[in-house]
């Protein structure tokens, strides 16, 4: 009975990680499904987004440690804080400016590129910018407090003690993200049912020649879409960042947005989401039942372990339909 | 006439212009082919016989392709049988196809883009090349003699076709009647008993069209080689065929030399349009 | 004018077939091997072999192995510092076990061993494509890792977790552990990267490197030629690992010393490689060295530039430097998706031609 409630809260625990993989796969998802682009780079977007939070709520100048090193003078700080409502307004700013850059540098001049050769480029594009986000604002592990209640919640403790006999440790963070998840879903599935930008959107996802001929334009999408990735992707960084403190591993639990991709399929937002409770459900089983008998901390395969045998026997995903070859 | 059977040609007959056709090299028995509901091929018979030039017309979606893709391996089909030089063939996969002597170019070109014309053409020769893994990586033995006489065969294809001066550029900055020619190489370099072309003319100019026919000739002509084609083009079709099977929404309509196909009624309707019922 | 391939006529196809078709390339490389092999070990001190040749040569063989996967055959690998684990760890192993057998047998038979690993993670290629299939390299690359930091009997129970390589020889030459003379170290990689360099070379203008590159342009039509894509697929992953494995085996046992897996043989080790063929040229032997010897030279130039020059602290040059390769990644993509190899064949073309192009 004890095992079966800890696995209980294990499961749990599972989902609310489940749910933050999601986040940062929802962004993937938008960028694929709207330019064909798989975005190596969402996860250090994630990283990006929190740390220029971080930096901007603290007051940091830019390029501090770029600046002291050249003029030689210590640079830090403009001596103000900034509250987190419009730290994040300004961040989503930042976020907005970041996608129309990538596309006016580099997408634009990759159209028609094999997609492999987009997929390598958006791994220079992670590259470059953790290097930038380390040169902006410095690598040193931060913390980030918006303000999200965090610590165990003694309410759900209480009451599943009172049901069970077994109080459940949940994070109260964790439950905030999972509401945040669901809304930013909520919302962007209005968005693209019910806005004129969002009905384009979804044109473009079917089919570039019949959306450019209707008289869409697919630039602006694209920077519409990378933008809300953007936007995903700083919500999911203050998500992971509260959680973990904003530093380099960040991006790569992000990284762990592509096992769930590889279970749900790229072009599916309920694969996504589906994808990202298996895994996080998953792997955590895993290593409460298995991961103690082989030494831990298999968190950090289980996932693109499990995402490969999934593929061998299903190569279309969970939810992708399958292919047929043609010549 | 019978559909279910096909149209009688003389064995070791002689053509008209003095080639010899022989005895039946592929036969498709009772062919069903469907894709989920959709019925592709409903159950189609035929034969091709040695040294012939057969071709398979039909209007837009009568499954011709499908057809093709039955012949060569792409496709398995559900129901109805294939045989192929005196045996019947089971399931297969492509490249097991290709081994036993079935070649094809396709109907948008399917060439190796990052690859020289000679490596292309080359590429047509994989399944005779025996040399070891470790001869290959060594250079020695079967390696080096193997490419050298491979080398010449396709010289020859490449003088044949007439290719000589594109021999080492990429493909990919070839133009299309180019491509063409070249993927006919690459299916000739196999030394195929059947060489199946998916609309070999599609997309070119009368002139083009003219070059591509004598090839077709030359290739059926000079190696003996028996052909399968599919193409639109009715004219070219009637001149090179020695005979046709017409295809109508997955069924056949027609089957027999040019002359009797071309006063087919069914034919006719087919191609000028008669409500189907 | 000075480089020219006229009156250079070829009179068979195997004259015409050779690695290097014009006369003055040949003696081009000639004199390269010459000085490589004659010169360079008499004057190699300790700094060039450490920071600049050894780790050039190595990463040479691994981008070689790299490049027969990606470049020739088109199946992405994110999985590079994993397999390269697979030769450190194999190489150890071995040569811990049985101490008495040559190390250079060891060598290879650490490539044979990753090559089967290789192999078996390159099963799944022949049901994943594209995107799918460099996903599921990455579960070679965290799987591996863990396996090595977390199984005792592959670092022989060490406390530390490390591999520390002990001393080996070869014709009485010191050529592993600390006591290894910088001449002999690099004499070791040249050999090893010359090798494979050549077997590489042959695979690939042969029958095998034919069917690679015919998977990689059109899967499709190539199994209706008569190509065997699992075939096809799993020597391109065997060989690959093979040589990947080698420069694994040579990066902890001559390079390194000791070795700690998460650290040398990451993820960041996959990307490096990776690079190094964008850079380099996909499909091309040459651009594999090409693209090591970049890699290898930016980091040192931009050390002596910013920290050396400038007086910036290491490790704001360290960002920097991720910077410029990842935007150097994109403009190469952008400009020159053949990399560095192409630029050369483009400046020998206007060579050929100078000083009348028309």
């Amino acid at each position: 009975m004890d095992q079966l409630l800890y696995s209980a809260e294990v499961v749990l625990n599972g989902l609310m990680t489940g749910v933050m993989y999601a986040l940062v796969a929802l962004g993937f998802v938008l960028i694929f499904k709207a330019s064909g682009v798989f975005n190596y780079a969402q996860g250090v977007m994630c990283l990006f987004a929190a740390l220029t939070l971080v930096g901007i709520m603290n007051g940091q100048v830019p390029f501090a440690p770029l600046l002291s090193a050249i003029t030689g003078n210590r640079i830090g700080t403009f001596g103000f804080t900034v509250p987190a409502a419009l730290a994040v307004l300004l961040t989503a700013v930042v976020m907005v400016g970041l996608a129309w850059l990538i596309n006016m540098l580099i997408l634009r001049h990759l159209v028609n590129q094999a997609p492999i050769i987009l997929f390598m480029a958006t791994i220079g594009l992670a590259y470059f910018l953790e290097g930038l986000g380390d040169v902006m604002w410095g690598a040193d592990v931060k913390v980030l407090d918006v303000g999200i209640p965090q610590g165990i919640s003694e309410s759900v403790e209480a009451w599943t003690h009172a049901v069970f006999g077994y109080g459940f440790f949940i994070d109260r963070l964790d439950i905030v993200a999972a509401v945040v998840a669901t809304l930013l879903v909520a919302a962007l599935v209005m968005f693209s049912q019910y806005t004129r930008q969002g009905r384009a959107m979804r044109a473009v996802a079917d089919d570039h020649q019949a959306a450019l001929s209707v008289g869409i334009s697919l630039r602006f999408i694209w920077v519409l879409v990378w933008s809300i990735a953007g936007f995903v992707a700083l919500v999911a960084g203050i998500m992971w960042g509260a959680k973990s403190g904003v530093q380099f591993s960040l991006s790569l639990i992000a990284l762990k947005a592509l096992p769930v991709l590889m279970l749900g399929g790229f072009t599916s937002i309920p694969g996504a989401i589906v994808g990202g409770l298996i895994i996080g459900v998953g792997e955590k089983l895993f290593e409460f039942w298995v991961g103690q008998l082989v030494g831990g901390a298999t968190e950090t395969w289980f996932a693109y372990v499990l995402a490969l045998v999934f593929l061998v026997f299903r190569p279309q995903g969970l939810f992708g339909e399958r292919i047929i070859e043609r010549v | 006439m019978n559909l279910a059977e096909t149209a009688p040609a003389p064995e070791g007959h002689v053509t008209p212009d003095g080639r010899r056709i022989g005895g039946v090299l592929m036969e498709m028995r009772n062919i069903t082919l469907r894709f989920g509901g959709v019925v592709a091929i409903k159950d189609i018979s035929f034969d091709i016989r040695e040294g012939e030039i057969r071709a398979i017309i039909g209007p837009n979606g009568a499954g011709k392709s499908s057809m093709l893709n039955v012949i060569s391996g792409f496709y398995v089909p559900q129901e109805g049988e294939v045989w192929f030089r005196g045996q019947r063939r089971g399931p297969m996969k492509p490249y097991e196809v290709a081994r036993l002597g079935i070649a094809r170019t396709f109907q948008n070109i399917a060439l190796f883009d990052g690859m020289s014309v000679l490596d292309n053409i080359m590429t047509g020769r994989l399944t005779m090349m025996k040399a070891s893994m470790l001869e290959q990586a060594l250079w020695w033995g079967r390696a080096e003699r193997e490419e050298v006489a491979h080398r010449e065969q396709v010289e020859k294809i490449i003088d044949f076709l007439e290719i000589q001066a594109i021999r080492k550029t990429p493909v990919g900055r070839l133009p299309y009647g180019l491509k063409k020619r070249v993927e006919l190489a690459r299916a000739l370099a196999a030394e195929p008993k059947l060489l199946l072309l998916d609309e070999p003319m599609a997309g070119m100019n009368v002139e083009e069209k003219e070059d591509m026919s004598r090839f077709i000739l030359d290739v059926n002509d000079e190696f003996g080689t028996t052909i399968a084609l599919i193409e639109h083009d009715m004219g070219v079709v009637m001149d090179l065929s020695d005979r046709v099977v017409v295809m109508d929404y997955g069924r056949k309509i027609g089957d027999g030399t040019p002359a009797e196909v071309r006063s087919n009624q069914a034919v006719i309707d087919a191609y000028l349009g008669v409500a189907h019922e | 004018m000075f480089y020219r391939e006229a009156g250079d006529f070829k009179t068979s196809y195997r004259d015409d077939g050779q690695t290097f078709p014009i006369r003055l390339d040949r003696w081009g490389y000639y004199a390269l091997l010459a000085v490589a092999f004659l010169v360079i070990p008499f004057v190699i001190d300790n700094y060039w072999a450490n920071a600049i040749l050894v780790p050039f040569l190595i990463y040479a063989i691994a981008a070689i192995g790299l490049n027969i996967l990606v470049g020739y055959a088109g199946q992405l690998s994110l999985g590079t510092g994993g397999f390269m684990a697979v030769g450190a760890y194999a190489v150890y192993k071995l040569t811990t076990s049985f101490p008495d057998i040559n190390i250079v047998i060891h060598v290879l038979l650490a490539g044979i061993i990753t090559a089967l690993v290789g192999m078996l993670f390159g099963l799944p290629s022949l049901r994943i494509k594209g995107f799918y299939l460099a996903v599921a390299t990455l579960a070679a690359q965290f799987f591996l890792v863990w396996l090595f930091n977390k199984v005792p009997w592959f670092y022989n129970y060490s406390a530390s977790g490390q591999i520390n390589m002990p001393e080996r020889s070869l014709l009485g030459q010191v050529i592993t552990g600390p006591g290894t003379t910088p001449a002999a170290k690099y004499l070791l990689c040249l050999v090893f990267a010359v090798a494979v360099a050549w077997v590489a070379r042959n695979l690939t203008r042969g029958t095998i490197g034919r069917k690679w590159m015919a998977i990689r342009d059109m899967d499709i039509a190539a199994e209706i030629i008569g190509v065997n894509p699992l075939n096809a697929k799993l020597t391109a992953f065997g060989v690959s690992s093979f040589f990947v494995g080698i420069a694994g085996a040579l990066f902890f046992a001559v390079y390194l010393g000791a070795a700690e897996v998460g650290e040398a043989f990451g993820l960041n080790k996959s990307f490096l490689i990776l690079f190094m063929i964008i850079i380099g040229g996909l499909g091309s032997i040459f651009g594999s060295f090409a693209g090591a010897a970049f890699m290898v030279l930016l980091p040192v130039l931009l050390k002596n530039v910013l920290v050396g020059g400038m007086g910036w602290p290491t490790d704001l040059a360290a960002y920097v430097e991720l910077m410029i390769v990842g935007a150097l990644i994109i403009i190469v993509l952008i400009l020159e998706p053949h990399g560095l190899a192409q630029l050369w064949r483009l400046t020998k073309e206007k060579l050929r031609l100078w000083p009348f192009p028309h």
